[in-house]
């Protein structure tokens, strides 16, 4: 297989009057064609600015630099607006969280889809418009999608307008699918429902599939590979299996030991939590972000910032502690 | 076509809107009153004993004839003349169409360029924004019909020179609404679903933003006629819009005010009672329509 998406030295720095917050710090990282990557952390880790950044889609006073930032082969940083107006929504698409603000409320399901079906297929009909918005309603399994499609989105629950969302993600050919927490807004049966008709209609397609998230269960539910990011920083990165069932990272210890039931801690025991709280952005530690936080801070990590490497192919990891060889700790 | 019609029809029919329009008697008024009012001006020549700015269809042997049914009137004059023998009644309906001309299009003018300015402010921001934001700013610390009379003295009268100067009045208020609005439809998820399925900045505007700002563009445009009725009646008034040959509403008044305290009320009060009944059902309109837009107020 080869790769869709190669990273290399992506940093998205805001600039405001209080100073500069590094969203996303010098964050290298690639995906395989068909692969599902996980990237987790918590609010403010620069999850979904990683995401905008990727597609460019960052306002000022945002500034996104990188070495590059290969996706299918082309270097998206050197694109021209115009440029990127193409391969968005087409090459590379987007999912929101919210299904209840992401769809315009003014416009039946119909006009939004043949919308990127318009801008994307130049001369394509109304009527080729119309059989192609009912598959790719059918696909994403809302029944009766002949009538369905002239419907408004106020007039569908929230897991069905997720679905749509996802049909019109799939309008073009994507090749990689960017999901910002795509099942946060759903209840847990539903979750599970949109969660596995995502992981079908990426693998039928073969397209990749970025599944940005805070929440551990849905990444170990479907995702490849995960990338667990804090403060702007990947710390962690690797098969899903091996991750969960043997964090390196301090802070992907602590995760997954916060997760009720998830094996890592006992019915009858209080859940573990990690203490204290993500730092303010203005003020970031010197040495290891983490630091502050950690049961297994130790003098270097207040000092320098850990390096990443690789511990076994595949997998990577920012911590002082396995630097030294000390991986089974 | 047709069908497509009568569907929208049935829909807007089927509508909350329409259930609470059709319990409303204060909608239901100001819609009748409105009706009334733009009948007369449409068909209202045709019901009125005279043209009255035909000099030929006036008799000065009129003059000053008072409103029936007091001593010396004629009923065909029930509203009385003035002092050309011109009739009160005519000179309404036809000073009402000047009137409702320059209410209409004024907003219609000024709110296209407030949309425009606005939307532009609200969705690029930066120093586009401050610029307009700032000129906005400094044209509201001034009183609008200030700037109105500045305009009109810098102008000179005619309906064209009084609609450019209430497009650059009334702009500012347009212009506001929109961006704040803009501002608030822009953090939606759906606006950025748009920029990431790659549509280009104009499309958004027109397709995503500004039919998520439209109800508050209505219910201020209709608001607004209202407010340009007045002004514009209130330039006439002082002898600064429309000309003689075009009588306003607000001229008409101005021409029977030089004779009101000899007693020879008629010839200002009507068309000023007319004015008032005009905005009246305009300002109950746009209430209703505020009250039931505005998704905030419920």
């Amino acid at each position: 297989m080869s790769k869709i998406l190669e990273v290399e030295n992506l940093a998205t720095y805001f600039h405001t009057f209080k100073g500069v917050v590094k969203s996303v710090d010098r964050i290298s990282f690639s995906m395989e064609e068909g692969e599902v990557l996980g990237v987790v952390g918590e609010s403010g880790g620069g999850k979904s600015v990683t995401g905008f950044s990727i597609i460019r889609l960052i306002d000022p006073p945002g500034e996104i630099t990188a070495d590059y930032v290969l996706f299918d082969g082309e270097n998206l940083m050197e694109k021209s607006e115009k440029e990127m107006n193409q391969i968005r929504g087409d090459k590379i698409t987007m999912i929101f969280q919210d299904p209840m603000t992401s769809l315009n409320p003014v416009y039946t399901i119909e006009r939004q889809i043949a919308e990127v079906l318009k801008l994307h297929q130049p001369g394509i009909t109304k009527a080729q418009c119309r059989a192609r918005g009912i598959e790719l309603l059918k696909e994403v399994g809302i029944p009766n999608a002949e009538e369905r499609i002239k419907c408004y989105p106020h007039q569908f629950s929230g897991g069905m307008r997720q679905r749509v969302v996802i049909a019109i993600a799939l309008a073009g050919s994507p090749k990689l699918i960017i999901a910002d927490e795509p099942t946060t807004a759903l209840d847990v049966t539903i979750q599970a429902q949109v969660l596995q008709l995502m992981k079908r209609l990426v693998s039928e397609k073969g397209c990749a599939l970025m599944l940005i998230t805070h929440d551990l269960a849905v990444v170990s539910e479907i995702t490849d590979r995960v990338n667990v990011m804090y403060c702007g920083h990947i710390v962690e990165s690797a098969p899903t299996r091996e991750l969960i069932e043997k964090p390196l990272h301090p802070y992907t210890r602590g995760l997954l030991a916060s997760i009720p039931g998830s094996g890592a801690v006992r019915e009858d025991e209080r859940l573990e939590v990690i203490p204290g709280m993500v730092p303010n952005m203005f003020d970031l530690p010197k040495g290891c972000k983490f630091a502050p936080r950690c049961a297994a801070c130790m003098e270097v990590c207040r000092e320098r910032e850990p390096e990443t490497i690789t511990v076994s192919p595949g997998r990577q990891v920012a911590c002082h502690l396995c630097g030294k060889g000390e991986e089974d700790a | 076509m047709a069908n497509s019609l009568k569907k929208q029809w049935d829909s807007l029919k089927g509508s909350q809107f329409y259930a609470h329009y059709r319990r409303s008697p204060v909608a239901l008024l100001s819609s009748a009153l409105l009706l009334i009012i733009l009948f007369l001006a449409v068909f209202g020549p045709l019901f009125t004993p005279q043209n009255p700015f035909d000099l030929s269809s006036l008799d000065l042997s009129n003059a000053y004839l008072p409103p029936y049914p007091r001593e010396g009137s004629d009923p065909a004059f029930f509203m009385g003349t003035d002092q050309q023998g011109r009739d009160i009644f005519s000179a309404i309906v036809y000073g009402s169409r000047t009137s409702l001309y320059i209410g209409v299009v004024g907003v219609l003018l000024c709110s296209a360029l407030g949309i425009f300015l606005g939307v532009l402010a609200g969705y690029y921001g930066g120093w586009l924004d401050s610029l307009i934001m700032r000129l906005a700013d400094i044209q509201l610390s001034f009183p609008s019909i200030l700037i109105a009379m500045f305009l009109m003295s810098a102008l000179g009268r005619g309906v064209g020179n009084v609609l450019i100067a209430l497009m650059l009045v009334g702009w500012v208020k347009f212009a506001r609404t929109v961006r704040g609005e803009t501002l608030s439809v822009r953090k939606m998820e759906y606006v950025d679903a748009a920029r990431v399925i790659g549509l280009p900045s104009h499309r958004i505007i027109l397709r995503y933003i500004l039919p998520n700002v439209m109800t508050s563009i209505i219910v201020l445009a209709t608001m607004q006629v209202g407010t340009f009725i007045l002004i514009e009646a209130t330039l006439s008034f002082l002898g600064l819009g429309v000309p003689v040959t075009e009588p306003s509403l607000g001229m008409l008044c101005s021409d029977g005010f030089k004779v009101m305290f000899g007693g020879l009320w008629w010839v200002s009060v009507f068309p000023g009672l007319y004015i008032v009944v005009i905005v009246f059902a305009i300002n109950l309109l746009g209430d209703f329509l505020r009250d039931e837009l505005n998704p905030k107020l419920k």
